[in-house]
This record gives structure tokens, sequence and C-alpha cells, in this order.
């Protein structure tokens, strides 16, 4: 698709690293670094093992891997991968992932966070990376509660939710991640669990294979702050676990946008999926157009001829 | 040269004649649809292709359409420093241009002014030489009756160009490549309005004017804008990526990069917000290849926590501050050099980073190179301070060896033994990013982080740790700082008064030295054009002088040493080290600096 997007370093990726086939999986040893930093039976612990199967599965390799985080509980993330990893300020890790994801079309970038990060201080920056459709997969940990910072109210804590900042409940009406992923323009638009490690890994796939912005919502208790916020989604706290309908059709921007607004636990699966370009592939052909009229110059000759005219 | 034109004026003896003179000072004034940058921007072009020196100043309005502008053009054949104090000629379209401007023109100066529109002040008219052109009437007249408002700008390049016996054909071609591509009735339209002004009668104006020939340059002359140069120079550095948000004057660069790095495999991406933009831009960065965000004052103020960000993770960036007034929304349009603090020291915790200010056109273009490389070596990100002046200036230069000064730098992905992102043994504290892609023979992967980190990037809490980093990040720019240049000084090294400037004000203040000089005062200058780090031996250079007096466009500050002056004198605690600073919003004039200097010399130096 982007053979053209920053031709030199493509080429010096692919030169320079071997064959895929010769290289065997790697094993979750080699992908585990810093040992969580989470709460014990914290949500996040069962999305950072599916990342790992993720990668296992996948066949990936270290210097490939390239996870980025903003801040938060979650957004700890990248510490506890052994791979190439940034964590981020507060909120921006989309647009710092849009810069690797456009200049880098070799790199699939996983980003993760959690909802304050996501929704509250980094919200204008979900909505236009998903309305670019900038190529990535974002996995939001939603736990409806500020952790890091002890219990504050977060964008998607339910009203009456009782944080000490609201310490009589949370007043604000709570985002809708689903909705608001849709309404932006999201390509593609999941919601899982992380009680249920199948579908996690069945979503963190579809999501990489998607050629678009790819977002999950991934509901993760918070277990020191916000216990039991999500029973009513796990069977084994005597919740139902739904997925979306075999007859959803997930190309139905209505339709999905109905299925987010059922009330909790609701639905779980693909809401939403669209193929349109991506602003990776826009940029490429962008610069597959100009470069067919210069092709064959050096950059300096390039330039050479941007100065003729200015003489 | 107005001396020239008073004598030539009152000499009355009937057949025009033509004057030698060496350069002119020409203010157009209109309003911002007129076309009046067109006419200066030929004059530009035109003084480029004649090896001539050349240096232009332009206002425009904040408001989108309509309101004043002007556009002043300083030509000449020796050394053009400033953009000149005062207008030889005003080219006035308007009675408010010329009410407005008329005061700009030295005594004894020509004011050609449009008499359809202006109706001239009889008091004036002892003061100054008035040459009254029915330019509107005459440019339909030309070329038919709607196109007035976009034909006179180039019926009075005629008439410009009759009076100072400019090179018709060079113009004409310049005219030619101008409107080349578009509708052929265009161009002819604007030839037919040229000719009309260059061939009407120019009054009473009973003298033309020619040139001294120019001084042989060293090779061809190009001609463009600080922003333009700023523009093609991280393009010539090999930037190919970058990320910014829209604001007056930045804007322009960006409207460069995105339209031009297509050619070269790289993209620009307008962000929804300007955080986004640095953001973006580091992330470039952090994938590989030094990338490029830039701002105006608002827009700098926001990205601070992503800079302090790129400071604690070691990530090369380059990002450029169009300084305007400030603070807050400011004055938008205006001229203002207040943003050295939050370049130097914006942004919490102790955050160092490279800061460096071109002083002309010319220097936007090299030190846009310099600029990439010092983020490159030291891995770090480096602020390009320039202003609304030099930015919107155009200027002449000798054309850069393309071949010699473009550069590649493509990330190398070479596999690696083993990598620590903030290797503490390295010298001077430098230690090199390594982009995804690299693989990692050992296996231990780098994290980039915001926390204060181990050296392989994990979150450390430990006390020595953190005082070893902040050290680190220290060290580096201390290491930078020994290799940079001193500034050569203008003027003997030794004297009563030294001068010390910084960004766009080079020019006036040279200029302000030569007629100090010239009136046998002791005074000499220097420009710093590297403000963080600053260059080591800058206290050699102080010692020779009783006074030194920084020269800025901010406020003096609470304890009246204004924004570099208080750096100097915590650098170097020297008492002789006083402020000049105005804020007005526009640039120095010669004049000023002059009047500056000698009031704080007979104020005595200022409280302590």
């Amino acid at each position: 698709m982007s053979e053209t997007l920053l031709a030199k370093p493509v080429t010096a990726v692919s030169t320079t690293t071997p064959p895929v086939e010769e290289r065997k999986g790697l094993t979750k040893k080699e992908i585990a670094a810093d040992h969580p930093t989470w709460c014990p039976g914290c949500g996040d612990f069962s999305v950072l093992a599916l990342y790992f199967k993720l990668i296992e599965k996948r066949k990936m390799w270290h210097e490939k891997i390239t996870t980025v985080a903003g801040i938060g509980c979650s957004s700890r993330f990248p510490y506890f991968v052994q791979a190439h990893g940034a964590h981020y300020i507060h909120g921006r890790a989309l647009p710092f992932a849009s810069g690797i994801s456009l200049s880098r079309p070799d790199l699939h970038v996983f980003v993760f966070g959690g909802d304050g990060d996501a929704f509250s201080i980094g919200g204008n920056h979900f909505n236009h990376t998903a309305r670019k459709n900038i190529k990535m997969t974002y996995c939001v940990m939603d736990n409806w509660v500020y952790g890091l910072t002890k219990k504050q109210t977060s964008p998607t804590s339910p009203l009456g939710f009782k944080s000490k900042t609201d310490q009589w409940g949370a007043v604000d009406y709570p985002i809708n991640p689903m909705k608001q992923a849709i309404a932006a323009g999201a390509t593609f638009v999941a919601r899982t669990t992380h009680t249920n490690p199948n579908h996690v890994l069945q979503m963190m796939e579809a999501a990489m294979d998607h050629d678009g912005f790819s977002f999950i919502e991934c509901l993760s208790e918070c277990v020191e702050f916000y216990e039991g916020a999500f029973d009513a989604s796990n069977p084994r706290k005597g919740g139902v676990f739904n997925e979306v309908p075999k007859s959803h059709d997930v190309t139905d921007e209505l339709a999905a946008y109905k299925l987010a607004g059922e009330p909790f636990p609701g639905s779980f699966g693909i809401f939403y999926k669209s193929n349109k370009p991506t602003k990776n592939a826009k940029e490429a052909e962008i610069i597959k157009s100009f470069q067919s009229k210069t092709a064959g110059l050096k950059d300096w000759q390039i330039l050479q001829k941007n100065f003729d005219r200015m003489k | 040269m107005s001396d020239i034109i008073e004598k030539a004026l009152s000499s009355g003896d009937g057949a025009p004649k033509v004057s030698r003179i060496n350069e002119v000072v020409i203010r157009i004034a209109g309003n911002s649809q007129d076309g009046i940058q067109a006419i200066g921007g030929f004059l530009a072009r035109l003084a480029g292709r004649s090896e001539q020196e050349v240096m232009t100043f332009m206002t425009i309005p904040a408001t989108i359409s309509g309101g004043a502008s002007i556009f002043q053009v300083r030509m000449g054949s020796g050394e053009v420093l400033s953009s000149g104090d005062e207008a030889d000629v005003l080219l006035a379209f308007y009675q408010h241009s010329y009410d407005a401007h008329i005061s700009s023109l030295k005594k004894g100066g020509i004011v050609m002014f449009d008499s359809d529109h202006v109706v001239p002040n009889p008091e004036l008219e002892k003061t100054y030489h008035h040459v009254g052109i029915p330019i509107s009437s005459l440019t339909v007249e030309a070329i038919g009756g709607t196109a007035k408002d976009k034909g006179k700008n180039i019926y009075s390049l005629g008439l410009i160009a009759k009076t100072f016996d400019l090179d018709l054909p060079k113009l004409e071609k310049l005219i030619g490549e101008r409107f080349t591509g578009k509708d052929p009735s265009i161009l002819n339209n604007a030839l037919a309005a040229f000719h009309a002004g260059y061939s009407h009668s120019l009054g009473n104006l009973l003298e033309t004017f020619k040139f001294t020939d120019a001084q042989k340059k060293d090779g061809t002359q190009i001609v463009m804008n600080g922003n333009e140069a700023l523009g093609y120079g991280l393009i010539a550095a090999g930037v190919r990526f970058g990320a910014g948000y829209p604001i007056t004057p930045w804007s322009d660069i960006m409207e460069l990069l995105r339209r031009e790095l297509p050619k070269y495999g790289g993209m620009f991406i307008q962000t929804e917000d300007e955080i986004a933009a640095i953001s973006m831009a580091i992330g470039g960065s952090y994938a590989g290849r030094v990338s490029v965000t830039g701002s105006s004052g608002p827009g700098i103020s926001l990205k601070t926590e992503a800079l302090g960000w790129a400071i604690m993770a070691e990530m090369p960036l380059v990002i450029v501050d169009v300084q305007r007034g400030g603070p807050s929304t400011g004055m938008p349009t205006n001229i203002e050099q207040s943003d050295l603090n939050i370049a130097v020291n914006g942004g919490h915790g102790d955050a160092p980073r490279v800061v460096i200010a071109p002083a002309n056109v010319e220097d936007c273009f090299y030190m846009a190179i310099e600029a990439v490389n010092i983020a490159r070596k030291y891995s770090v990100p480096v602020i390009i301070l320039t202003d609304q002046g030099i930015a919107t200036r155009i200027e002449a230069f000798v054309q850069p060896n393309l071949e010699k000064v473009c550069q590649d730098i493509s990330p190398d992905f070479t596999p690696i033994a083993d990598h620590k992102p903030y290797d503490l043994s390295t010298p001077n504290g430098v230690s090199l990013h390594v982009p995804p892609g690299t693989k990692i023979n050992s296996g231990k992967y780098p994290i980039v982080t915001g926390l204060e980190h181990d050296e392989l990037g994990h979150p450390t809490g430990s006390p020595k740790l953190h005082q070893q980093m902040t050290a680190k990040r220290r060290k580096k720019l201390q290491a930078l700082g020994a290799t940079l240049p001193v500034p050569k000084i203008y003027g003997p090294s030794e004297g009563n008064v030294l001068l010390v400037g910084w960004g766009s004000t080079e020019g006036p203040i040279k200029e302000a030295v030569d007629r100090a000089r010239a009136a046998g005062d002791s005074v000499s200058s220097i420009h710093i054009k590297h403000i963080n780090p600053l260059p080591n031996g800058l206290e050699n250079i102080f010692s020779g002088f009783n006074h030194v007096f920084v020269v800025e466009m901010n406020d003096e500050g609470l304890y009246g040493f204004g924004q570099f002056g208080a750096i100097l004198r915590a650098r170097y605690c020297d008492p002789k080290i006083q402020g000049l600073n105005k804020t007005d919003g526009l640039t120095w004039k010669v004049k000023e600096i002059l009047e500056r200097t000698k009031t704080n010399l007979t104020a005595g130096i200022r409280k302590l």
C-alpha cells in the first residue's frame, strides 16, 4: 500500500531485517519485561497477557512491535512489554502514535490507555484520529474511574458513582465510548471485557488485521476503587455476556449506534467496521503523484528547481 | 538620497536629468487587497537579479480582508543592513495611506499619490515633493473597466521603474514568470498596465535616478523571505516529516512544507491542535527521522508540556517559533522578541533545550540545517526563534550550493548488539535514540519515557538516578556550548559601548554602529545566534567595553534588563550589562537605537 512513503527507511528496514521464515515466534518469556505494577486482581493483567498471546500467535518480532501509551494505570503498559515502546504524556498518545504510523508503514502501532486518557484529556485527539482513519490499534481499558490518582470521577463513571470528587455521587452524564467512536468516524469499533480472555484476543486480532483506525473498548475492572463495576457482564458473578447478535450488520452505522445504546451490560463484539481508505494510504497517494513528476531527480535537484524560480 | 532629489528638483533648468544613486527606500502604502506586496516582491527579485542588495519590511492587517497595509523596500548597490528608518519615496494609494505615512518620508522626499483618491495637504507641499498621478483612472484607461484594483499595483510598478530607470526587460520577464500558466489575457493586462505606468509623464518630477553599479557577487543571488528560507532549509537538512496547526505568522512555513515535502517522499500533517502537532512530530522523530513542528506565541505555550517530554525522553526535534506580539493573542501581525523566556525556560521542571536565533533570511536557511544537526547529534529538541519581521522580510542572498548542503538523514536500522537509551557512561551525557525497527540482539529493548528513568528507560524513584539523569540532560548542552563559535565583533574590540543583539535586529544595530562611528562615537556590536546554550568567551568581549547594551524588542521587565539581558546578567554577573528595550511592535529604527544609547549613557548606570 504505502511503499512510496518515506521510501528510504522502508528500504532500510527490509534489507536489514532477516526474512520472516527464518525466525521462530517469540516466547512469553522473551516478550515480558518489568513485572506489572498494577494492584493484584486488576483487569489490566489479562489485557497484557492477551497482548503477549497476540504477539506469540501472530509471530511478531521485537523490533516491529511498537507499544505506545499516555498516562494512567493502564498506560504503564509499554514498560511490561519487551519491545520498542514509548510512555508519552497524558491524553496525547494518539497523535504521538500517528506520527509513528504515518512515517513508518512497516510498523503496526498499538496504543493502550485508560478512559481518562482517551475521553477526557485526550478527547479531541480521539475524535480526530478516528475521523482521519490513521492506521493503528487503540485499546482503551475502561474501568469507569481514575485509578492512578486514587478514585476520582472519570468521563465514563456512571451517574451516582461515589468518588473523591463526587462524594455524593457523580452528576455528569457519562460518555458512551462506543457511540463516541462511531460518531467520530472510527472504521473499526469493538467492545470486549477482561473477564473473557478468548474474546479479548479475538477482538485484538480483528483490530490488528483492520486497515485503519481500530478501536477496542475493553472493560477492565479496578478492584481497588470500583470493585464489581462490571459484575453484570461476568457470568461467573451472575451476570450475562452477550455477544453482538449474528444478525447485526457491522457496516450499518445506525444499527451499530443502536447497539451502543443498550443498557449495561449490553453486547460484546464488533459493532462497526468499514473499509474507508486510511490517511496513510491517502498521503502515500499524494506522495506518489508528486514523485512521479520528480522521478530520477536527486533531492537537491528537486530543491534546485524551486530555487531557480526565486532568482 | 533625498539631498540629491532636492537639488535636482530645485535646479529647475527644464530638461529631466539622470542622477546616480547608491540606494533608495520606497514605501508603498495602500490596502491589503491592492497587491502592494506584489510590487515589493517584483522590486526585491529585480534587485536580486541585478546583484543589488535588498531588504523589505511589510505590515499586514490582522483583519481578513481590507485594512491598511504597507510594503517598504530598500534596494542598494552597496550593503543594505535594514529596511531603512525613513523612506525616500512614498507611493500612497488612498487618503489614509497619505495621511498615515507621509511622516515616514525624509524631508525633501518624493510622495507619489493617486490623485483620484488623495487630496494633498498644502502645508506638506513645502516639505515633500508631491507628484500626483490619477493612478486608478489611468489603470482603467490602460486595461479596461473593472480591473483597476488588480492592475494599479502593476501600473505603479511601471511608474517606479521609470523613476529609477530600472531594468525594463528584467521586469517584463519577472512579470511574465509571475503570470505564467494563467489566462494569457491576465499577463497581457499586467504588461499593458506596466507599460502604461512606465510611459506616463512624471509631471513635475524633473529628474530620474539610476543606481550605481553593484559590486559583483560571488554567485547567483536568490530572493525569498525568512519563512521560505526556513522551510527550504529544513528540506535541505533532510527533514521529511512534520506536523503543525495554523497560526500567523508561522502558517507560511507549514503551508510550504505541506506542499513541498511529498516531492521528497515526506509529508507534513495539519493536526487538530497545537498539542497534537508537537506530539505527532515527536512521534515522527521517535520513528527515526528528526521531525519538525512550529508555531507562534500562543501555540508555543500549548506545546510546552510535550516539549518537556521530548527533553526528558531525549528525543531529537526541531521547533520553529515565529514570534509575534504577546502575551495571549497579543498583536498577531506585529513584531516582538518576547518569546525568548518561554523558548529558553518554558515548561515545568529542569528542562534544558537548545535555542538558536537566525539574524537574517540567509541565516534562516542555514540555521534550519544547523538545528536539525544539533538535534540529531545531541538528541535534544532545538527551538529556532524567528519573528514576524524576519518571517515576512524579503532579502537576496547568494544561492546555496544545494548539492553540497542537502543531506540525507534517513534512519539506520542495522541491528545492534545492545542499547541503553539513557546510557550514563557516555562522554558529555549524549546518548542517541534508536528507532523502532532496529533489532537489538541482547533482547533488551528501550522504552522512551517522560517518567524519570534508569538507563534502559524504566521508571525509577531513585534520588541518585534523578540527580544523574538531570545532570546528563544538562551536561550535553554544556558540551554543545563549548563547541559554539564566539560571535564576531562588528567594529573595534575595545571601546565605550557594545551593543548586543539577537534575532532579526542585526541590520539596524550594525547600521547604528556605522552611523555612531561616523559621528565619532565609540560603539561596536555583537550579534548572538546561539541563545541557549551561549557560546563560551563572551566575557572576554564584554571586558573590552565600558557599557554593554542589550538591544531587544521586548519589555525591560521587573528588574529592567529585558529577556536576553537578564540571561546575560545572570550568566556573567556583570553590572555594566543594561537593557535597551522597546515594545511598540515595530522594528528598531537606527535612529531609535542611537537615541536610546545616548539616553542610557547620560542616565548613567541604572541602580543595581
